[in-house]
């Protein structure tokens, strides 16, 4: 959204940063497996935040944390400043509504067409007519930068980086004020992931997103984001711009941004 | 929500200008979107649209801003936008440019003629029968070469098939065998003909209704697992995988369902046999007061070994058209979750289908073969 005045308020850190998503101490545990052991980290209303670390460092778990779709063992989650930890039903369909989320797959609803799809969320959270849903769904599409013939097509029908791009005019369907994106660019060929790398900049400039995004891709990484958090060990290693990071000693940041593509991706 | 209804968006009508006010956002347009058209939109030649007190605006609420303009402009008025915030005109600039990117109408494919359905209903049982034949030469070759066998996975397909079916399979039959009993018990009471519900139990259950009984049981439990199972493979590319190491698909997953099904059905079918025909026991005793001892007297005389063996069989026939079936959806599947369910629940149908068209096609050899 466009304006400052939030449904609720949130709050500041000493910078003057809004601070959108707070985690503080966060724990995950799978079995016997520490995923995260005490994970603090704060989201600030505008920027693009990429989480980045090794497979397995739980990068998406902690996204689902932020999203709802998993509760941490421990430790405490602000969105909007609500705590997630514990909270209602109700309260949590109502914070659904605010956010986008960009799945890994696109989990485009494999039996609508891409307008059914990027008009779901409309039809279920609005009482908006249906000419209006699939008006206002064309120009999502549209958005999203998809060709208009794309909408009458079902997910089956649909290249990879027209999956992700119909997934996104989704995800923005309710106007979120913050984008979850799951490696956006993984399975693009080079081209269409630096034009969803473009999209996405786009976008936020024009509507005032916060973009939330797991990625791998050290192209968007340089391109993109703002701000880069790194997970390794089960905790923050360093939450800072590209450029920090890569002069950065700390032997878990060298190890991911100094090997030859880090270096080549740099370069670019 | 008060909170929100006080701000909702809205539009004051003066004589030349729209003056919008409150939140443009997809929550709280709904209304004003509702009572749009029956609005009396300032009639003037020039409008000024004036943006100045909205609070907050989002795409849906640009979009329908935009809409009055287009309204307004299909009168043939000149529109101006007045007093928008920098972010607001920004906005409208940008949805106005999607929209009009978003204007084109598509065009949906026509439904299919009766012609094309019939056609596809044509393609549809030649591909089947391609299926079978392909099952057959791989059949052929696991019969040369049976070192090919996947044994562990026909073992497995055994267990699953087999032994987890048991129970359903043994209380449905029981409860089959109480029934027939029941309606017997009652109809030869009336004769004084008590015993002979020994000949109509054994009689009806093994030659007929304990081989069709468990081969639609398994229609419903394996055969949509089968449908499913490889459906969801195909969907994930797993077919693909098998078929570019080498590995015939056909031969990994079909074979062994096929022989597994083959050997378990007669199994189940004489398992069923015997429950039904103890089910029919104990109502007969219940009923009609004929204890076990004279229950099984009667039954061996009246029931011949070919009455059973006739029953036993039906059910490689019954495994084999259950097995293809359902690997055969399985295989044509395709894309999507709503594919693997279509194809789960035709396999049912279908295989249910045949298996009783061929039950009735046995009735017609026996008796013409005089069995």
């Amino acid at each position: 959204m466009l304006t400052e005045p939030a449904l609720t308020a949130s709050p500041e850190d000493k910078a003057g940063h809004e601070v959108i998503i707070r985690m503080r101490g966060v724990r995950t545990v799978f079995g016997t497996r520490v995923i995260h052991n005490g994970v603090d980290l704060d989201v600030y209303r505008g920027e693009v935040l990429a989480l980045v670390g090794g497979s397995g460092s739980g990068k998406s778990t902690l996204m689902r944390e932020m999203i709802m779709l998993h509760s941490p063992d421990g430790g405490s989650v602000k969105l909007f400043d609500t705590e997630l930890v514990g909270i209602g039903a109700r309260e949590a369909q109502r914070l659904r509504r605010r956010l986008g989320v960009l799945f890994q797959q696109g989990a485009l609803f494999s039996g609508m067409t891409v307008l059914q799809n990027t008009g779901m969320p409309l039809r279920e959270h609005t009482r908006l007519d249906d000419v209006m849903i699939d008006a206002l769904a064309r120009v999502k599409i549209a958005q999203a930068g998809l060709p208009p013939e794309a909408a009458g097509l079902l997910p089956s029908e649909l290249s990879g980086g027209m999956i992700k791009r119909a997934a996104l005019a989704r995800a923005m369907a309710l106007d979120p004020e913050i984008l979850f994106l799951d490696e956006p660019t993984s399975g693009l060929d080079p081209t269409s992931a630096g034009a969803f790398d473009e999209l996405v900049l786009q976008l936020k400039d024009m509507l005032g997103l916060t973009v939330l995004m797991v990625t791998h891709d050290l192209d968007t990484l340089w391109r993109v984001a703002d701000r880069v958090a790194v997970l390794g060990d089960g905790k923050l290693q360093g939450v800072d711009t590209m450029d920090a990071l890569a002069k950065s000693t700390q032997p878990h940041i060298q190890e991911y941004f100094k090997g030859p593509r880090a270096r080549r991706a740099r370069e670019q | 929500m008060s909170r929100q209804d006080s701000s909702q968006a809205e539009v004051e009508i003066k004589a030349d200008t729209l003056a919008c006010n409150g939140r443009w956002t997809v929550g709280d347009v709904a209304r004003l979107r509702a009572d749009m058209d029956e609005m009396a939109l300032p009639d003037a030649p020039v409008v000024t649209i004036d943006g100045a007190a909205i609070s907050a605006m989002d795409t849906t609420g640009a979009w329908l801003l935009l809409q009055f303009r287009q309204q307004l402009e299909a009168d043939g008025r000149k529109v101006i936008l007045a007093a928008f915030s920098a972010a607001h005109q920004r906005l409208l600039d940008y949805i106005a440019e999607e929209r009009r990117a978003a204007d084109k109408p598509t065009v949906r494919a026509p439904g299919k003629s009766w012609l094309e359905h019939w056609s596809s209903i044509v393609d549809d049982s030649i591909d089947f029968l391609a299926f079978v034949g392909e099952c057959v030469l791989a059949l052929l070759t696991a019969i040369r070469h049976p070192g090919r066998i996947r044994w562990r996975e026909l073992l497995d397909d055994i267990y699953h098939t087999g032994v987890n079916a048991l129970p359903i399979v043994g209380l449905l039959s029981f409860l089959m065998g109480v029934v027939i009993a029941y309606q017997g018990a009652v109809q030869l009471k009336t004769y004084g003909a008590n015993i002979y519900v020994a000949d109509l139990v054994g009689y009806s259950m093994l030659r007929e209704l304990a081989p069709l009984l468990t081969a639609i049981l398994i229609c419903g439990r394996t055969g949509s697992a089968y449908a499913a199972k490889i459906g969801t493979m195909k969907v994930r590319e797993e077919i693909a995988a098998l078929q570019t190491i080498g590995v015939p698909p056909i031969e990994l997953l079909v074979l062994p369902k096929l022989f597994a099904l083959i050997i378990v059905m007669p199994l189940l079918s004489v398992y069923a046999d015997i429950l039904s025909v103890f089910g029919g026991m104990v109502m007969a005793n219940a009923q009609l007061g004929i204890g076990f001892n004279a229950f099984l007297e009667r039954l061996e005389e009246a029931i011949t070994i070919s009455t059973f063996m006739i029953g036993i069989s039906k059910a490689p026939v019954f495994a084999a058209i259950i097995a293809i079936v359902g690997c055969y959806q399985g295989f044509k599947v395709e894309g999507s979750a709503e594919s693997v369910g279509r194809h789960t629940t035709i396999s049912v149908v279908q295989s249910i289908f045949m298996v009783i068209i061929v039950d009735a096609m046995f009735s017609i050899l026996f008796s013409m073969l005089g069995i």
